[in-house]
């Protein structure tokens, strides 16, 4: 029982991992109805520039190095990066292409992925960085001793930023006027602007947030596993998360990373010995395959019906 | 009369100045599918700079192979398949006696050349990665796993934990847990490591990981359960770091977890963090700029400011090194083909293949190359397209590797069995008659 307990645990912590990266989706998602395919490139641009700053600027400004201004000054300067980089992409990429069909944006974004990618190796270099963001990725000494179960200090520090995140997203799209004219983007491009809604601005603010969003999420899973290309690989755990979740649910992308971290792990852990192991990377998909055919907007997904 | 003997002088020098500017023009061109971009830029930017470094250095401190200069072209490859196999057929033709040598470094490209390189002439070398049979050179006369392939490597991984325990005896019993990259390059240690278990008496736990392996949690709780003595990492790219950490986590000792050599470089390493001191990994090379032929690339290319490496501190990394040993088995190939098919002349990848199958490079030859103990002996002939088959043991102390062991030895007769058995397979399927070695020359 102890260790279903562990598994489970275990499932669910990794599963707000994954739902920190699809987060970075549903906020572009429900500003312009595209599903960003350059996500998983925007959290590798993010993590690699914050890690290239904390190793420059100690030269340039003649700090300490690993010194927490470094860190914050780092933090300010990648999420200037990304704003940048959210303002490009509406003016170079997003706005010639006002109007058009979703699937035209999609593919934009298609060939956003590999400018991005290339971009960030062109600025800072190939190297594999590690990140240390203070917080040591070992189980807490408590439930070990008592109960057996390792429950790591690092997963549940990226739980409560996801939390506070989620929060923060709610009140954003709940309770303010950028948030609600944001919904009136997503729901229909020409209605919002015929009621005078700045089409460009909203989207330079949901780029500028899912930059944000993504800087969070790529300083995490950098810290877990290093600052590497194969950050672009987060993308790929947040599919099904998304699809399970609801692509235009904050909310959604929570519970459906929960349910997909959770499942995956017990089926990895208690089905994949019986069938050759390594099911996690396909597990997932199957799992919101089969979602999709009861549910097909998510959990949390806006229903959409046309009328004939 | 006067005159035609002054023509005829004429003549003469005129050819003699003709030939020796033909030699002093004479280059030899080597193809570099490389991999600068893309999930695996890291690793490949060291090697490739490596390699390229000593070409670098054979041109500037020796004026190339006995006067013939050595020229490159490399070609993005991704590490993908399809774009490897455009860049072999892109390169094959380039240079005044076409490709001398095909070097993927990408087990899935040498899969899809494989067939290739025997109608075009162009041997293939696979060092440390490809296909393990092609070590039989009569059934696989274009293709050379060098050094050691992973059956050897995992051969002598066991060979090293027997070490740890006292004897091989001691091995009985024992549970070896083995995490592979759930691929066919992972899959590679499954025959080998299953037989070792039935003549050694340990149990093999086999774990997947999924591509790309940056989750680890469930297999390593699995790993806890089982409570394996050791860990076999048969990881690539982000499964590294991610193995590391995910042992720490679970409180397996990093001095019982040991890596194949795509699992032990600073890659795989500083990304971990404090959690990756104690690791341990095998290697076909060493890690260590205290080589006198490292000393010769920093003072002869990088004194001339003609180095590759954007970022010098990696120059005698593992990934590095292993781009030296690249181009020191290329260039001692080239060596030794021009001993056969004339000194000073440029060959073409026919000539340069009997070069490679011929191919001894002694302690002698190593010391002379400055390159005693980066990698071992190495001799190759017909029937065996390996070598040596060893490893050195390095470990991370938290900030660098330091090497362990001497070179340690695999199974020979259990690999070389295993290789002929596979080869002749493969003959067989492809209705292949190997060759008779005693009537090479």
């Amino acid at each position: 029982m102890q260790f279903f307990i562990e598994v489970l645990v275990g499932g669910l912590l990794s599963g707000v991992m994954y739902a920190l990266v699809a987060l970075g989706f549903v906020l572009i998602y429900k500003a312009s109805g595209v599903f960003n395919f350059a996500q998983g490139a925007m959290v590798f641009f993010a993590a690699l520039t914050f890690v290239g700053f904390q190793e420059v600027l100690p030269g340039w400004l003649g700090l300490e190095a690993g010194s927490g201004v470094v860190f914050w000054l780092a933090f300010l300067l990648a999420f200037i990066a990304m704003i940048l980089l959210g303002t490009a992409t509406e003016r170079i990429v997003l706005r010639p292409l006002v109007n058009q069909p979703h699937i035209t944006l999609f593919m934009a974004t298609i060939g956003l992925t590999y400018v991005v990618e290339g971009l960030a190796q062109m600025t800072w270099g190939a190297n594999v960085r590690g990140l240390d963001l203070g917080i040591v990725d070992e189980p807490i000494a408590w439930l070990m001793d008592n109960y057996e179960i390792g429950v790591s200090k690092f997963d549940l520090f990226a739980a409560g930023v996801a939390a506070s995140l989620v929060a923060l997203l709610a009140l954003l799209f709940q309770y303010t006027k950028v948030g609600r004219a944001l919904r009136a983007v997503a729901d229909d491009h020409q209605a919002a602007l015929s009621i005078g809604i700045p089409l460009q601005t909203i989207w330079r603010v949901v780029w500028a947030v899912a930059g944000f969003v993504a800087l969070v999420a790529g300083m995490i899973w950098g810290a877990r596993n290093g600052v590497q290309f194969a950050l672009t690989f987060t993308a790929l755990k947040a599919l099904p998360v998304l699809i399970l979740g609801g692509f235009t649910s904050v909310p959604g992308a929570i519970v459906g990373g929960l349910i997909i971290g959770a499942s995956e792990k017990l089926a990895e852990v208690y089905v994949g010995p019986f069938v050759g192991g390594g099911i996690e990377g396909w597990f997932p998909y199957m799992l919101a395959l089969a979602f999709l055919l009861f549910r097909p907007e998510g959990l949390f997904g806006e229903k959409h019906i046309d009328r004939v | 009369m006067k005159l035609k003997k002054t023509v005829l002088l004429g003549a003469v020098i005129a050819g003699l100045l003709g030939s020796s500017l033909a030699s002093a023009n004479e280059e030899q061109f080597i193809g570099l599918p490389s991999y600068r971009v893309g999930p695996y830029a890291a690793g490949g930017s060291g090697l490739f700079g490596g390699w390229i470094d000593y070409m670098q250095l054979v041109n500037e401190r020796d004026g190339g192979v006995n006067g013939v200069k050595l020229t490159w072209e490399e070609c993005e490859t991704e590490y993908n398949n399809a774009r490897g196999v455009e860049c072999y057929e892109r390169l094959k033709k380039k240079g005044s006696t076409g490709n001398s040598v095909f070097q993927p470094v990408s087990t899935g490209i040498t899969y899809s050349v494989l067939e290739k390189v025997p109608q075009d002439k162009i041997p293939m070398v696979t060092i440390g990665y490809g296909r393990t049979d092609a070590a039989d050179g009569r059934v696989f006369p274009w293709v050379f796993p060098m050094i050691t392939t992973y059956w050897s490597q995992a051969s002598a991984i066991v060979n090293f934990m027997g070490q740890k325990e006292g004897g091989m005896d001691k091995l009985k019993g024992k549970k070896i847990g083995l995490l592979y990259h759930d691929s066919a390059y992972g899959k590679e240690s499954h025959a080998i490591m299953d037989k070792l278990a039935a003549k050694h008496g340990f149990e093999v736990i086999k774990i997947a990981v999924a591509h790309p392996g940056n989750e680890q949690q469930s297999q390593w709780l699995q790993i806890r359960q089982a409570k394996p003595d050791y860990v076999v990492l048969w990881g690539w790219g982000v499964m590294n770091p991610t193995a590391i950490k995910a042992a720490a986590k679970t409180g397996f000792p990093r001095e019982k977890l040991i890596g194949v050599w795509w699992s032990g470089a600073e890659e795989d390493t500083i990304p971990a963090g404090p959690a990756a001191k104690g690791f341990i990994a095998a290697g076909f090379n060493v890690a260590g700029a205290n080589y006198p032929v490292i000393a010769d690339i920093k003072k002869h290319v990088y004194g001339k400011n003609k180095g590759n490496m954007e970022d010098k501190t990696r120059v005698g990394s593992v990934y590095y090194n292993r781009g030296v040993v690249h181009g020191i088995i290329t260039v001692e190939a080239i060596r030794k083909a021009q001993e056969k098919f004339g000194k000073g002349k440029a060959l073409t990848g026919e000539q340069v293949r009997w070069g490679f199958e011929n191919l001894n490079l002694d302690d002698a030859r190593l010391k002379a190359l400055g390159a005693t103990g980066f990698l071992p002996p190495l001799k190759i002939t017909c029937a065996d397209h390996e070598g040596p088959g060893k490893v050195k043991f390095q470990q991370w102390d938290g900030n660098q590797w330091k090497v362990i062991t001497d070179w340690v030895d695999s199974d020979r007769p259990l690999v070389r069995g295993m290789i002929e058995e596979s080869a002749a397979a493969y003959a067989k399927e492809k209705g292949i008659k190997p060759r008779d070695c005693s009537k090479e020359g």
